[in-house]
């Protein structure tokens, strides 16, 4: 049982701030860390592996700082987004030099087990240059765990992998962190990260945005105002009957469509179709205006 | 300190390589071409090849290969920390890579001028020569892989110690004899046989050599140990 702590830890590459002033206290079982894409993860996940010093504030593993700590990778397992350049290594060959580096006393059966915990017994005889993405990393994660860390990293493990693939990695992740391992994920899709993770920690441009279950970061992305942009044969008639219900903040007519701003999404799309209906409205078309992951994450952090 | 992982994984980076054959085309060229001159020309017109092309740029472009086949890629491509995310000792990856790229230096680049040397006749030149190039391909490949582990331009940085300084500005300026690794072997080889030049002071061409191997190879360690891996941020 680890618990690997940020405390007030801020990186800050020159003028740019990749990560500031960031407390966190990552504890056993899965943890998602989600954030767009240039969010700071991969800063974060460097801080928490060792492999960047924290320009402020402290990183450390149980009490002991991560940064220079030779030691701390006893305990670490981290799969890198980096993808291998040991293409000349069979899958095989590439676990059993990990679990040789970590001078385990019986590396080759320990190379043979964590091969049949992630399903690779069959491929390993091949070289690591001939694999599929899904099987690159499932690889990397077996590397990872030969030495049975009590604490996984993973940067963005699922990018790339095929959705077979993607559930069986999960499948593991999960029973990893059922075990009582500290497990955190990098990734920038909520429904990625929602699937596998207990608990979610959401990074915006470098900030801690928010901290909860996936049914609390759920209902905070849900309920931020949405704007939607609607086409009917009766907008202004539509717009009347649209400004008197609860969920709806604003309305406004632009040119051939309606410019809606919502409160609740749950309740406006349950009640437009029959509002529609009611007022012999018929609707052409409703898209969304800012449903990008930016925009909701950008919610998250103006909150 | 040495780690024999390490050690069998930079040999395989090494001979899993395309520049491996790169690395062989070196001291082949060199003794055939040395076999040719000897077979036709008269005179020592030889030897003059051997010191002149081999030792002062074969040598240094061998130990250049040797270092950036078992480091550079590595840490260009930020794939080091799978070997770094391991308790192992930073100083001991350093040394264990060090080691097979003085074996591939020796093997490519001194041992090869043994040979070219002996092709040419005396055999006293020829030793005291290998035992030049032996000291001076140690002390090259623990600067490069310290230039390697600092800058991703580790080649560029080890061509121009090379080209520019040891060789342009050492031909103009003979003060540079001091700061020169290839001058250093020279030195040392000049004990045994006097016709090689005598450019500094014995002393100071042990204690250079034996310095800048320590300091390159425990300099390396150190930017292991403070390796950092940068995202897109």
């Amino acid at each position: 049982m680890s618990n690997l702590v940020l405390d007030s830890a801020s990186r800050w590459f020159g003028n740019v701030v990749a990560v500031n002033d960031v407390s966190l206290n990552i504890g056993p079982g899965v943890t998602g860390l989600l954030g767009p894409n240039g969010a700071g993860k991969t800063t974060l996940m460097a801080m928490m592996a060792g492999f960047l010093a924290p320009s402020a504030g402290h990183v450390t593993l149980d009490g002991r700082p991560v940064w220079r700590n030779t030691e701390i990778y006893r305990q670490i397992g981290l799969v890198p987004e980096r993808e291998l350049s040991f293409g000349y290594l069979t899958g095989r060959q590439f676990v059993r030099a990990n679990a040789d580096l970590h001078r385990l006393p019986d590396a080759a059966q320990a190379t043979e087990r964590i091969l049949a915990e992630v399903d690779m017994v069959e491929p390993a005889a091949r070289r690591l240059d001939t694999y599929s993405k899904g099987m690159r990393q499932r690889v990397k994660i077996a590397a990872a765990l030969v030495h049975e860390p009590s604490v996984l990293l993973l940067d963005e493990p699922f990018n790339g992998v095929d959705p077979r693939q993607r559930m069986h990695l999960m499948d593991l992740l999960r029973r990893l962190g059922d075990d009582g391992r500290t497990v955190l994920f990098s990734s920038h899709i909520l429904e990625e990260v929602e699937r596998l993770a207990r608990h979610i920690e959401v990074v915006v441009s470098g900030r801690h945005a928010a901290s909860g279950d996936f049914g609390a970061i759920r209902r905070l992305m849900t309920d931020r105002p949405v704007r939607y942009a609607v086409q009917s044969s009766d907008n202004r008639t539509l717009g009347a009957a649209l400004m008197a219900q609860d969920s709806v903040r604003s309305v406004s007519l632009r040119g051939d469509h309606l410019d809606v701003q919502v409160d609740d999404l749950g309740s406006f799309a349950v009640s437009l179709p029959g509002l529609a209906k009611q007022h012999d409205v018929t609707l052409f078309e409703l898209s969304p205006s800012d449903e990008s992951l930016e925009s909701v994450f950008a919610y998250l952090v103006a909150r | 300190m040495m780690n024999t992982t390490i050690a069998k994984l930079a040999l395989q980076a090494l001979l899993g390589r395309r520049r491996f054959y790169l690395l062989l085309a070196f001291p082949v060229l060199l003794i055939g071409l040395v076999g040719l001159v000897t077979a036709l020309a008269d005179g020592d017109a030889a030897w003059e090849i051997v010191p002149g092309l081999g030792y002062t740029l074969v040598l240094p472009l061998v130990a250049i290969l040797s270092t950036s086949s078992v480091l550079g890629p590595e840490v260009d491509d930020g794939s080091i920390v799978y070997l770094l995310s391991k308790p192992v000792s930073r100083y001991g990856i350093a040394i264990s890579k060090w080691v097979v790229a003085l074996g591939a230096t020796l093997a490519a680049g001194s041992l090869p001028i043994l040979v070219a040397a002996l092709i040419t006749g005396d055999s006293t030149r020829a030793l005291a020569l290998f035992v030049g190039a032996a000291v001076a391909g140690t002390t090259y490949s623990a600067l490069f892989l310290a230039i390697s582990a600092v800058t991703r331009h580790a080649v560029i940085a080890s061509l121009m110690f090379v080209l520019i300084w040891e060789s342009l500005l050492g031909n103009l300026f003979s003060g540079i004899a001091w700061l020169s690794i290839s001058q250093w072997g020279i030195r040392i080889g000049h004990e045994i046989s006097d016709q090689l030049p005598d450019p500094a002071n014995l002393g100071w061409a042990i204690g250079a050599s034996l310095v800048v191997t320590a300091v390159g190879v425990w300099f390396a360690g150190d930017r292991l140990r403070s390796f950092s891996l940068r995202g897109e941020d």
